[in-house]
């Protein structure tokens, strides 16, 4: 009982910053003139600009994670393979990029592809920055150990004998791989995908840094409408990076509903990512 | 019995620089329960491993049905392995683990049905089908495991140590249907145990090991009636081993004094192990004419069965097993008939034994030299 106390803190913590902040968006996306109102909300979703905006979003964000999938499986793969000490070392430096800030390295990146790669090619007026395919290569450097941390988790657990019986009972290697091991993983697979395709979706520093503004997802469509309101003259009209907001909140928790759904046909515990 | 189905040809297997397995020669007919059997880590699983093909011999080749399968990986052999903990795949049901060596053999649907219901018919679970694996009991996952072995029709079925987990009620019961399975499907089965009582009461062939190296091989009856070294005479069921000198053929000398046996073949005066089994020792009133030797019972145990004594022979101490009860601190006559006196050449390396050093080997030997002269 007395261990409730030590929550505190963070039940405080989580009402200030999350649930506060919460009922301020919907306050700011509902309300009209001091009145409950949907007329601003409507307002906001009938401009088809919003949707094309979110669409692209999705794609990106669905783009990226299956890039980390297909990537980031086969070096979870070897690893669970190897040695565990062996495996460890490799997978610290997988993890060291990580130590640092997520946006120091995106800014390292906007660097190599707008300057560094075309002046050593000699491409004296173009810029690799701006294009659907950088936004979305850094977007997979940046996440790609959130896929491969599950993934090895998950390979990792599985029992070595049960590799060996599908072979003692005929299977050949691929056929091991097909009908044992990628079953076997589905929860790391589940857990990785979600990993990903969620922070993804509400990606905001890399299409602003990398995307030259040519490739504005559904997070910088956010951040501009509050500024814009917050820039304005007069009362800032918060309602339309509210609606915004409520929107994306929607597709996490439909995207997150949809990964528990296929967790629940594997309940193999949790893991640490 | 029938022709080799296995043979095993100067295998020897290191890991590292650990010697798993040290030139080992064997061979295994069609049809038999062969049991391997030892303390862990004496090769057993790794003798194992390379019939199924996980390892691959340092040294030395395996033929199975006379062709050399070395180099040939496990999922071409037709051998199957019931694992020490199973190995069932948990993202499948009952049906789907037997059906799964069939299936990737790629058979007819319907006779991949018939023969999955036949085999979990004859492992007596009919009906489980749909159950997954976490839903069984031990003893249900281990019937599971065998069917899923079987029903690929192996040459043969290897079973490492499949019984471990069970409790004893349970062992009992597999180990009876094990070998009903055995006797009545026809298939060569290479058993994993430590379990000496286990390898005893199931198999046509035992092979005890120790070390990475046979120690004998031999039918239960001959391995453990005649066993030829102190660590097989140690290892299967217990008994008294005791220093002592041959004198000639069917007369030995140990504890001070010459007995009748029944072994041969010795050479005159050369330093013997003599077994003796506990329950092969009797006992009889302290004046009895027959009595061999005399003692003093130090402690009883009771043991279900029978009695277990301690009952010291002057600087001896032996275990007697016997249904009768003899009060601690009773003075007795002991009797040693001579097929009960089991000779052994010497071991050659006295670190196996534990309750009798080097040094009193040593002593036993100088001592029954002495005597000789004496004499």
């Amino acid at each position: 009982m007395k261990r409730k106390v030590f929550a505190y803190p963070y039940i405080v913590w989580m009402v200030l910053f999350i649930a506060v902040p919460m009922l301020f968006i919907f306050y700011y996306a509902f309300n009209v003139d001091g009145s409950f109102s949907f007329s601003k909300f409507w307002a906001t979703l009938s401009d088809p600009e919003k949707w094309r905006v979110l669409w692209v979003s999705i794609e990106i964000a669905f783009g990226t994670t299956v890039f980390c999938l297909l990537l980031g499986y086969p070096v979870a793969y070897i690893l669970s393979n190897m040695r565990r000490s062996v495996a460890g070392f490799i997978s610290v430096l997988f993890f060291v990029p990580m130590w640092m800030n997520f946006v120091l390295r995106t800014y390292a990146w906007q660097a190599i592809l707008e300057y560094a790669i075309p002046n050593l090619l000699g491409w004296a007026d173009k810029t690799l920055t701006g294009s659907v395919g950088s936004v979305m290569m850094v977007l997979v450097y940046n996440f790609i150990p959130f896929m491969v941390m599950p993934l090895y988790n998950s390979l990792s657990k599985i029992d070595k004998s049960l590799i060996e019986a599908s072979g003692d009972l005929g299977a050949n290697k691929r056929m091991t791989f097909f009908k044992v091991v990628l079953p076997l993983s589905v929860p790391g697979i589940v857990s990785g995908i979600t990993m990903v395709f969620i922070p993804a979706i509400t990606a905001f520093t890399v299409p602003a840094l990398i995307g030259n503004g040519n490739y504005n997802l559904y997070g910088n469509e956010i951040e501009m409408a509050f500024k814009q309101a917050a820039g304005s003259s007069g009362a800032a009209d918060y309602s339309v990076g509210s609606t915004l907001s409520i929107i994306l909140l929607l597709c996490v928790f439909i995207s997150t509903a949809i990964m528990n759904r296929f967790d629940k046909d594997h309940e193999e515990g949790g893991n640490l990512l | 019995m029938s022709k080799h189905l296995i043979d095993l040809i100067d295998i020897r297997k290191t890991y590292g620089e650990d010697d798993a397995l040290k030139k080992i020669n064997l061979y295994i007919r069609d049809g038999e329960f062969l049991t391997l059997l030892g303390p862990s880590g004496c090769g057993k699983t790794t003798m194992l491993r390379l019939i199924a093909g996980f390892t691959m011999p340092t040294e030395g080749r395996i033929l199975i049905d006379g062709k050399d399968v070395s180099s040939i990986p496990p999922y071409k052999r037709r051998v199957n392995t019931v694992f020490q903990k199973y190995a069932l795949f948990p993202h499948l049901n009952v049906y789907d683990n037997v059906a799964f060596g069939l299936k990737i053999q790629k058979l007819p649907k319907d006779e991949i049905d018939s023969r999955v219901n036949e085999m979990l018919e004859l492992v007596n679970l009919k009906g489980y089908g749909k159950r997954w694996i976490d839903q069984l009991s031990g003893g249900q996952q281990q019937r599971v495991a065998i069917a899923r072995a079987l029903v690929n029709r192996p040459q043969v079925l290897l079973l490492d140590e499949p019984l471990g987990a069970l409790d004893l009620k349970l062992r009992k019961g597999m180990q009876m249907e094990l070998k009903k399975m055995q006797q009545r499907l026809g298939i060569t089965f290479i058993f994993v145990t430590h379990d000496q009582e286990e390898a005893l009461t199931m198999s046509d062939t035992v092979v005890v090991m120790n070390e990475g190296q046979i120690q004998q091989i031999g039918t239960p009856i001959d391995v453990y009636n005649e066993p030829k070294n102190v660590f097989v005479a140690k290892f299967i069921g217990e008994s008294n081993i005791l220093p002592g000198i041959m004198k000639k053929d069917l007369l030995v000398s140990f504890m001070g004094r010459d007995f009748e046996c029944v072994d041969s073949g010795f050479l005159r005066n050369e330093p013997v192990d003599v077994v003796v089994r506990p329950e092969d020792i009797d006992m009889v009133p302290k004046g009895s004419a027959s009595a061999h030797l005399y003692g003093t019972v130090k402690s009883v145990l009771f043991m279900g069965v029978h009695y277990e004594f301690r009952v010291e022979c002057g600087s001896v101490t032996l275990t007697i097993h016997s249904t009768d009860y003899v009060e601690p601190g009773t003075d007795v006559g002991i009797v040693i008939l001579p097929d009960a006196i089991h000779i052994m050449h010497k071991s050659l390396k006295p670190e196996e034994l534990d309750f009798t050093t080097a040094d009193e080997l040593l002593e036993a030997e100088m001592d029954a030299e002495l005597e000789d002269k004496a004499e």
